[in-house]
């Protein structure tokens, strides 16, 4: 059932990594995966695994119920993996048939390569998996605040974003409600090729449209009704506040980007 | 004289139907005053012009001509217009369509949050509001997981935080089950006894005799206005414009067809079952 | 042709935490031409009930076997159900979505497999059916009418697949007293017309008290009573344990007989609750 999709996952808890400042976690798992490309060696890779490693036993999210997240892009991952391995020029490896070759820089390349993208998903998961979407939606709005001098509108993008993850499974329930009274008149969305297929989206397309309008119209109604007006002179009830917490982790990011550049220029 | 919290003068609202480009007017030169503090019901059919009343009323739609005064505040006046609509709240049919957050406290949140109140006043208001409509202990949840009964009950709370003095219920039960259309009367009715004014749009003639006025409007136009026994002492008018009337009026109109007297103030069951009794 | 649900059950999320059973083991039966009312609060397992006669939901053990074909057989061809079972959801003008009010109602038949003629057909007599003129409205943009309008589309849009069982959900919500009149006349026109079985879902149970033959209540996925209206609504304990409520008149006659055992409590329609208000009347002096 269309029900049981989870959308922006988020994995409910209460540890350390939970409890932490969303624009915290934002800044530091931008961080992360900036250092995760400044990292050119051994040394900086194996750090940032453990790195990550200790914030998933931290945030005590499950690591198989990370894993699952990385199953979509596995063949992305075993892609990029064979292209670095057979196409990096270098000293050679292994010779195998039609000329194909692995070098030593290759294998390097491939390997490192997985690596960091299998640390930057964990990583970015575990953004969303420790952080409701609405607190991360406030993050964001706190975080591009400053970039209303350049008219990017923060507020409006984030209050856009709460009013997406609201209604998304309002929406989802009503293209279930939909699609069965369309099945009830008989119609088919199962068989057929794939013209045929798209044809027989129109019958839940059109009130699905139809109904996203009525939506925002009566949203729109209510919110101006509730004095909505844009985020000038606005107040939130929950005021993001930064605690103890949230400098120690900010410090502890600033040592390991440290350890990184280190490796990388110094080493 | 009586001290009047809305006052609606000449009131016209015409609005552009697309395919003709002919004006349609949907409120058609309507006066009117609602006393504060009082619980006023205005029935009608569907396209009788009493929604499109009920939005003049807090300035979401402003009048074709005629004025509407909230607190003496001509809601055409737009430096004033956030005064007036946290002056009267409104609670609207569709308890989905209402709902803005992700989390039942940060909706009810967040009228205060649009009016500039400092966080902690709004948490003091957030938690009474949720509390007055039976849900605080929902707080933390998501409105896709409540009844329709309880998102209109937090649609409630979300106006009663604003601190308006007037709410304007807009069909508030008409999508509602028997137990949650009981819930959301009996907070209606709460809210009234504590002092704010009640505007409540509705079919129900049971919820309509429950106030302590009664406004019946057919094509733009007032037909009838006074209190529940007045108006329904005048059942055929009712009948005639296709509005139902309470059983207890239907019953005691039968009865005195068939020649036993039955006195005129009888609107409610109750009242029904005490008379035969007595 | 009747309808016979043996010991049906059905759970949703099977296995994952926010496991639950919506459907535990119901059976009842419906014979030919009944007026049948499904009355239970929101989450009874009511609408569950109402898609696995449809056949959109399967159930997880048990059969329903309409006019003598078992639907939940995985053999029974889904359009084979859609023509013997109408179902008209709660709402059903927000399905509607073509051009024109004729092009909408003739979806259905045509899905069904139906010649241009036939369809043609179908669609007038529905239409008639559910009070609309054909004429009048088959060029119009369904998106053009009035609310009570669009609602009488839409359940032509069932009513012109002529199904044997025609299930209504709720199909007064949100009506104003007018067209909450209407749509019930329409339904009792229809089911004395076509001579099918009628299934209504309601909250009024004044409504459900006045059309039905028979009452089916539903509470936490079991059927907690069932038989005609005089027996359904003369368990009120019952009733409000469950969360629901009497039909207005037998409120009044019982409250009524309550409090003076002379006064007959099991009367549900108005004209019979006048009578016998005006008898005790009379022999009180």
């Amino acid at each position: 059932m269309i029900r049981d999709i989870t959308l922006g996952q988020y994995y409910p808890g209460d540890s350390l990594i939970h409890r932490l400042d969303p624009r915290i976690k934002i800044i530091t798992t931008i961080a992360y995966i900036a250092a995760l490309f400044i990292a050119d060696g051994f040394i900086g890779l194996a750090t940032s695994a453990a790195v990550i490693f200790i914030v998933t036993a931290v945030s005590r999210v499950p690591l198989s119920f990370i894993m699952r997240g990385l199953k979509p892009i596995f063949f992305i991952i075993i892609f990029t993996f064979i292209i670095n391995l057979f196409m990096i020029p270098g000293e050679t490896l292994i010779s195998l048939f039609w000329g194909l070759t692995i070098t030593k820089e290759g294998l390097r390349t491939a390997v490192f390569m997985a690596v960091r993208l299998v640390l930057l998903i964990i990583g970015s998961s575990l953004l969303t998996l420790t952080t409701k979407p609405i607190s991360l939606t406030d993050g964001i709005e706190s975080l591009l605040k400053p970039l209303k001098v350049i008219k990017v509108p923060a507020h409006e993008l984030a209050m856009m974003m709460t009013i997406a993850l609201r209604f998304i499974p309002t929406l989802l329930e009503e293209t279930d409600k939909i699609m069965k009274a369309q099945q009830a008149r008989g119609a088919d969305f199962e068989s057929g090729n794939i013209f045929h297929r798209a044809k027989s989206l129109i019958p839940i397309l059109v009130p699905l449209f139809i109904s996203a309008f009525r939506i925002a119209q009566e949203l729109a109604m209510a919110m101006e009704a509730r004095c909505y007006h844009g985020g000038d002179n606005r107040t939130r009830m929950n005021a993001m506040k930064m605690r103890a917490g949230d400098f120690v982790f900010m410090v502890l990011t600033l040592a390991f980007i440290g350890i990184i550049i280190c490796e990388r220029y110094f080493i | 004289m009586n001290d009047s919290i809305l006052k609606i003068e000449n009131l016209i609202f015409e609005y552009a139907q697309y395919e003709d480009g002919e004006n349609v007017r949907a409120v058609d030169d309507v006066s009117l005053e609602i006393e504060r503090g009082s619980f006023t019901a205005i029935i009608g059919r569907n396209g009788s012009g009493k929604s499109t009343l009920a939005k003049n009323i807090n300035g979401l739609l402003l009048p074709t001509s005629g004025t509407v005064y909230v607190n003496g505040i001509d809601t055409c006046d737009e430096s004033q217009i956030w005064e007036v609509r946290q002056t009267v709240g409104m609670v609207f049919q569709n308890p989905d369509n209402q709902l803005v957050s992700t989390i039942v406290e940060d909706d009810v949140a967040f009228g205060p949050e649009n009016m500039g109140i400092a966080p902690e006043e709004i948490r003091l208001r957030v938690d009474e509001a949720l509390k007055a409509v039976g849900m605080y202990e929902h707080r933390k949840k998501a409105p896709h997981l409540l009844s329709g009964g309880q998102k209109q009950r937090i649609a409630i709370a979300g106006a009663i935080a604003m601190k308006p003095e007037c709410i304007v219920f807009d069909e508030p039960t008409a999508m509602l089950d028997p137990s949650g259309r009981r819930d959301v009367m009996n907070i209606i009715k709460d809210l009234n006894k504590e002092g704010i004014t009640v505007v409540l749009i509705t079919h129900f003639m049971e919820e309509a005799a429950s106030a302590d006025r009664v406004i019946i409007m057919d094509r733009g136009v007032i037909l009838a206005d006074g209190t529940p026994q007045e108006i329904f002492k005048e059942s055929d008018k009712i009948r005639e414009i296709n509005l139902d009337v309470p059983l207890a009026v239907n019953l005691a109109d039968r009865l005195r067809k068939n020649g036993i007297d039955v006195p005129q103030n009888i609107i409610s069951t109750e009242e029904l079952i005490e008379w035969v009794l007595s | 042709m009747g309808i016979i649900v043996k010991n049906i059950t059905h759970i949703y999320s099977e296995g994952l935490p926010h496991e639950t059973t919506a459907l535990d083991n119901v059976s009842f039966e419906i014979n030919d031409g009944e007026f049948v009312g499904i009355i239970g609060h929101t989450g009874s397992g009511k609408s569950t009930l109402l898609q696995h006669l449809n056949g959109l939901l399967k159930p997880k053990s048990g059969s329903i076997i309409v006019g003598g074909t078992d639907i939940t057989d995985p053999a029974c061809k889904l359009r084979d159900i859609r023509r013997k079972i109408g179902l008209v959801f709660q709402y059903p003008e927000y399905q509607l979505f073509e051009e024109t009010v004729a092009r909408d109602v003739a979806f259905g038949p045509k899905n069904l497999g139906l010649t241009e003629e036939e369809t043609e057909m179908r669609v007038k007599e529905a239409l008639g059916l559910v009070g609309l003129s054909y004429d009048e409205l088959k060029d119009k943009s369904p998106f053009e009418l009035s609310g009570g309008q669009k609602r009488r589309v839409a359940i032509a849009g069932v009513v012109a697949m002529k199904p044997e069982v025609l299930i209504l959900d709720e199909p007064t919500a949100g009506l104003d007293p007018k067209a909450h009149r209407d749509i019930l006349d329409m339904a009792e026109e229809i089911h004395e017309h076509e001579g099918n079985i009628t299934i209504l879902v309601s909250h009024n149970m004044a409504d459900i008290a006045r059309l039905c033959d028979r009452v089916i209540v539903m509470d936490k996925g079991h059927v907690a009573l069932a038989g005609t209206p005089k027996e359904v609504f003369s368990d009120e304990k019952r009733l409000t344990d469950i969360g629901l409520s009497l039909p207005p008149v037998s409120y009044l006659m019982h409250r009524l007989n309550e409090r003076n055992a002379d006064i007959k409590a099991d009367i549900m329609d108005i004209d019979a609750a006048c009578r016998e208000i005006q008898r005790f009347l009379g022999e009180k002096g």
